[in-house]
């Protein structure tokens, strides 16, 4: 028996998808990416002079992301400020944008990337890299191609594509106990070479179940991948 | 018969317009993204902004594409200033040093004009009288090392700017502001009378008989800067100086 997914997509199907650039002025680049009800906005500034001047690099430029939720985006207020989770969504993201820029160019600087989720409704770590990604390309940095990400979820038996907060608190009821059965892999691909850059799995898949997801997660990423081109060529 | 002919002058209608939007879309030049495939094959060198990967060249930037018979290379449409040696560029002394000054360029590393790159002769004692903290100055970028980008007054052009306004635009679309062979600004200068100096850095300076023709030649800049993509923009420019001057004189 397969189950409906609680919006009515189908299972490959991503939400209604988003995209701007240049939304913030003052930024070297900018951009806006939402799937559905979940928001990002990344602000790059950069390459400039990096502080503390210990943390420079003399081969490559260093690239900073920060990641953070604004305090309304959620329907319990969350304390703004760095947290354990958002610090390390920062570095997950860090190392999923890192592969596709060319940032030996630009020795001795860095590159500051801040992404605020405005609106939360699962997968903002993917929204978080869409729009980043984004942001990067308008702010001129060299990059081999672009990034883009989607998150994979399991309903019952069946995978799913861009979870949303619903299917991410997908409850199984066994002997009359509702059990938290989430499975949410937030992956991230290279547009061109097709690699993996960002995997993170929470909860349980077999491997040929993880398999299969990547899968899945390639072919939606293909689509968002032209959403991003889309939006870069229309201004 | 009639109805025939009209519907038969509705599709030919059509097909105009269709034909018109074409040749509009052409007008405008191509936007290529990060990794995007401009073209194939070895009759193709890869310029700025594009690499060569096996058969193929890509784009590395989100820019506007160039072809010049062979090379193929990316303007880009964002990002900070990147200097380059011959550079001219509006600057900002920020700190002094025993043998020179710091000048911030709105680029990644600060610069340095080190005394023995001004004219004529300057006592090492009288540094911040020469040129104190906060003046801006137009210099050359003679090089860039590691860290530092070093910046000469040894030219015609190079001066300390006194009176008139700054603005700030984007660097990237300098290039369009000078126009081919300076074109753009002589036309918006001998329009509005001003002396304007743009710095490759995206800072340009105004300064003018009256305020109305600072003004207006600010506005003149900003428009480029909003539509950096159309073809024949400094005729655009010119009935917009024209539309406006009039105005003034009331």
């Amino acid at each position: 028996m397969t189950l409906k997914r609680p919006d009515g997509r189908k299972f490959d199907e991503t939400r209604k998808i988003e995209a701007k650039i240049n939304v913030i002025k003052r930024a070297d680049g900018s951009a806006f990416f939402s799937f559905g009800k979940s928001k990002a906005i990344a602000a790059v500034y950069g390459p400039k002079q990096v502080i503390p001047k210990h943390k420079e690099n003399p081969q490559k430029a260093l690239l900073r992301c920060n990641y953070d939720m604004t305090p309304f985006s959620v329907t319990e207020r969350k304390r703004p400020g760095p947290s354990r989770r958002s610090k390390e969504i920062s570095h997950e993201i860090t190392k999923a944008l890192e592969p596709a820029l060319l940032l030996e160019q630009f020795p001795n600087t860095v590159i500051d990337v801040f992404i605020q989720i405005i609106e939360a409704d699962a997968s903002t770590r993917c929204a978080a890299v869409n729009a980043a990604a984004l942001a990067l390309a308008a702010a001129g940095i060299p990059m081999k191609e672009l990034v883009s990400s989607v998150s994979i979820g399991k309903l019952d038996k069946d995978l799913v594509v861009d979870v949303n907060k619903d299917e991410e608190d997908f409850t199984v009821s066994k002997g009359g106990k509702e059990i938290k059965a989430a499975t949410d892999v937030a992956t991230a691909f290279l547009s061109r070479s097709e690699k993996v850059s960002l995997l993170h799995m929470d909860g349980d898949l077999t491997s040929e179940e993880l398999k299969k997801a990547l899968e899945l997660a390639k072919k939606s990423c293909e689509k968002i991948s032209k959403v991003q081109e889309k939006t870069l060529k229309e201004i | 018969m009639t109805k025939e002919e009209k519907k038969t002058t509705k599709k030919e209608a059509k097909t105009e317009k269709k034909t018109s939007e074409k040749k509009t879309q052409d007008k405008k030049r191509q936007i290529v993204v990060p990794g995007e495939v401009i073209a194939s094959g070895k009759d193709f060198l890869p310029g700025d902004g594009t690499r060569r990967e096996g058969d193929e060249i890509i784009a590395l930037r989100h820019g506007l594409l160039e072809r010049a018979e062979k090379l193929i290379k990316v303007i880009p449409l964002g990002g900070v200033y990147i200097p380059r040696p011959g550079n001219t560029i509006i600057g900002q002394v920020t700190d002094l040093s025993f043998n020179g000054w710091f000048i911030d360029l709105r680029a990644p590393h600060e610069g340095f004009l080190p005394v023995a790159e001004c004219m004529g002769y300057i006592n090492k004692k009288d540094i911040g009288d020469h040129f104190p903290i906060g003046e801006v100055l137009v210099c050359k970028v003679r090089g860039i090392s590691a860290r530092n980008t070093e910046l000469t007054m040894k030219d015609k052009t190079c001066k300390k700017l006194i009176g008139g306004f700054l603005i700030k635009v984007n660097p990237t679309r300098v290039p369009r502001i000078i126009g081919r062979a300076g074109s753009m600004v002589s036309t918006i200068k001998n329009e509005t009378g001003c002396s304007i100096i743009v710095g490759q850095n995206g800072l340009i300076w105004i300064k003018g008989p009256n305020t109305d023709a600072e003004m207006l030649a600010r506005d003149a800049i900003n428009r480029i800067v909003e539509k950096p993509f159309i073809d024949g923009l400094t005729d655009h420019i010119k009935e917009f100086l024209d539309k406006n001057k009039p105005k003034e004189k009331k």
